[in-house]
């Protein structure tokens, strides 16, 4: 407070001209929120979640994925040989690394393959993890909640926020894929799986295609970081816990004995997304994935919520 | 104006009742999944327009007690009301008018003081993003950091903290203020500010529920104080009344130690402690005049005689039946 405040104090009734104009509404109380206020509260969580160190440096780690891969081919077929003598040619994702000597398009599928089955779904659980967990821990959550941001509305604003950052991170090694792509190697019309040509541009829509479905594709591990977060309050348990269960379900994913329970992991279509660079597009399989990625995002939405809502707040 | 509605207020009987108290509790009650009874069965109310002091050792369940006003615990069984309304069910049309300290600072150490309160003032849905920067600028400039609010708050000292946790509560015209230990970490000057902060608001009308260890700071800036031990309301009540309900003890101040505490004895007053040249004792029914007299008919040499009022402290004492230390 100011000199002039501290010197007031004695003559309790004088307040200062601010003090009588909160005075004069205090009372009447009833303002008149407009809704879209609310998204206040988000618009604050994208800034806060965009503009901390870690998550830029998880931005990073991504961005940097496309890079080791273009420089790794491009010395791998700088004799003039071409990569991995094009075998496979089935729907896994690797099977891209192969083409992209002859068109920088095929770094962005590459990358995408390369880094959805745990770069991606790492740094969504890091941030999902953290989400509530590092507020609790930090103790701001309890100043959030007495704002009061609503408990509902907090975890939907956080929800919202990981799903932006699924679709951010993604983006960020789609785009540092084409950049490198087009740096390093040739560009332009481009071979679909099943043999068929498409030219460049229609390539580019369905790279972002591709992307999209990828950063679907995490929604489900984004719902499963979440409720996770709402159990404790350490982040670092949180996200520890959360990619934990991320590599336990994909090394579970490769247990043939389990095949009967693998269609409901997670992780189990996230690959499908090559499905897209057929022609006509085999849809089965994406489908399913995004299905089962709304399944979780249900389940462990609502597990969060009932968690989150009833919970008593003492950190 | 604060006086009025509490002499009001504090008439026997209206304890309960009181629609128009800031905070109403009724048989409130907190059983922690452990099983431990944080908070037994407690009956408070804090009459509008009052500055009530919420006195208690550490562990006696104060801050239970306000994170289950704030909506923040589900209490096990009884009720709360916060201006008029059920807490936690009404906590989105209370809260908004609610400034709350609780359990001390927590802030975005990678934001600055100014954003911290942005973010903050963000959480309000009923908070105008219009005027934000305009009312975060001035709960900084009330709070005396507005120097200091572009710097990251994790390079800020805990009285500067403290400080931001104050102008975060002062976001909005409150009609609440509930300020859990809020001059912790402060040096003097910052206490003596926030205590004419505190005055400053009270005679705007806004409530003010002020949890301290600190029995003279309630004593210097509150008008109504309730005393907790061990999860139970001891008592509570206007300051002044609280004060009175504990004796003063007759004070003999004299060369003459010895003779003073006989004559002292004799005339009936119990308890009678020397300290050097200091006689301490309950006084007798009688005029004390007599007793004064008494003392000089024995040749006693008298320096000083009086009675000491009683501080709060000692009722803390007398209600307690201990110190201000920690309970189990």
């Amino acid at each position: 407070m100011s000199r002039a405040d501290t010197s007031r104090a004695g003559s309790p009734r004088a307040g200062s001209p601010r003090a009588r104009v909160s005075r004069a509404e205090a009372p009447s109380a009833v303002r008149t929120p407009s809704p879209l206020w609310s998204f206040g509260l988000l618009r604050s969580e994208l800034l806060i979640t965009f503009r901390r160190w870690r998550t830029l440096a998880l931005l990073g780690v991504l961005a940097a994925v496309p890079v080791l891969v273009g420089i790794a081919v491009k010395i791998e077929t700088s004799d003039g040989a071409s990569f991995g003598g094009g075998g496979g040619g089935g729907g896994a994702g690797p099977a891209f690394i192969s083409q992209i000597s002859n068109n920088g398009l095929f770094l962005v599928f590459t990358a995408l393959a390369a880094t959805l089955p745990f770069f991606l779904p790492m740094a969504i659980g890091v941030v999902a993890g953290d989400a509530v967990a590092g507020e609790a821990n930090a103790g701001t959550l309890r100043y959030l909640l007495v704002a009061p941001a609503g408990r509902t509305r907090l975890l939907l604003t956080k929800y919202a926020t990981v799903i932006a950052f699924c679709l951010a991170a993604t983006l960020v090694v789609a785009v540092s894929a084409l950049a490198v792509g087009a740096l390093l190697f040739p560009v332009g019309e481009l071979t679909t799986i099943s043999g068929t040509r498409i030219t460049y541009a229609e390539g580019l829509g369905r790279a972002l295609l591709i992307a999209l479905v990828v950063a679907a594709s995490l929604v489900g591990v984004a719902a499963l970081g979440l409720f996770v977060s709402t159990l404790t309050a350490s982040g670092i348990a949180a996200m520890a816990t959360t990619v934990g269960l991320l590599i336990t379900v994909q090394i579970l994913d490769q247990i043939p004995q389990l095949d009967a329970l693998q269609p409901y992991f997670f992780s189990h279509y996230w690959l499908s997304f090559a499905d897209l660079m057929r022609e006509p597009v085999y849809w089965d399989d994406l489908v399913k994935n995004l299905g089962l990625q709304a399944l979780y995002a249900a389940v462990f939405g609502s597990a969060a919520w009932a968690r989150f809502t009833a919970k008593d707040i003492t950190s | 104006m604060a006086e009025a509605s509490a002499t009001e207020a504090e008439s026997p009987g209206q304890w309960d009742g009181a629609d128009d108290a800031a905070i109403a509790t009724r048989a409130l009650t907190k059983r922690y999944r452990g099983g431990q009874l944080a908070v037994d069965g407690l009956d408070l109310t804090v009459p509008a327009g009052s500055v009530f002091g919420f006195l208690g050792p550490n562990g006696s369940g104060k801050t239970t007690t306000i994170r289950m006003l704030m909506g923040l615990i589900e209490p096990t069984s009884g009720t709360a009301r916060v201006l008029g309304r059920p807490m936690p069910r009404a906590a989105r049309t209370v809260l908004p008018q609610v400034g709350a300290l609780i359990e001390g600072p927590a802030l975005y150490g990678f934001l600055s003081g100014r954003d911290n309160l942005l973010r903050y003032d963000a959480a309000d849905p009923a908070a105008d993003p219009r005027t934000r920067r305009e009312r975060v600028g001035a709960a900084l400039d009330r709070v005396g950091l507005a120097a200091a609010a572009g710097k990251r708050a994790k390079a800020y000292s805990l009285g500067m903290k403290q400080r931001l946790a104050l102008a975060a509560a002062l976001l909005q015209p409150r009609r609440l203020l509930v300020l859990d230990e809020p001059t912790n970490g402060l040096d003097p000057q910052g206490m003596r500010e926030i205590r004419a902060l505190v005055r400053e608001l009270a005679s705007d009308g806004t409530t003010v529920f002020l949890s301290s260890h600190l029995l003279d700071e309630i004593e210097q800036v509150c008008t109504h104080a309730a005393v907790m031990a061990q999860g139970r309301l001891i008592s509570q009540g206007a300051v002044a009344d609280l004060a009175a309900g504990a004796r003063g003890r007759l004070v003999v101040t004299t060369p003459d130690a010895g003779e003073a505490a006989r004559v002292l004895k004799e005339q009936g007053a119990g308890d009678v402690v020397v300290a050097e040249d200091r006689v301490t004792a309950e006084p007798p029914d009688r005029d004390l005049a007599d007793l004064n007299a008494a003392l000089v008919a024995a040749g006693v040499r008298v320096r000083g005689f009086g009675v000491e009022r009683a501080s709060l402290e000692d009722v803390f004492v007398a209600l307690t039946g201990e110190g201000f230390d920690v309970a189990g």
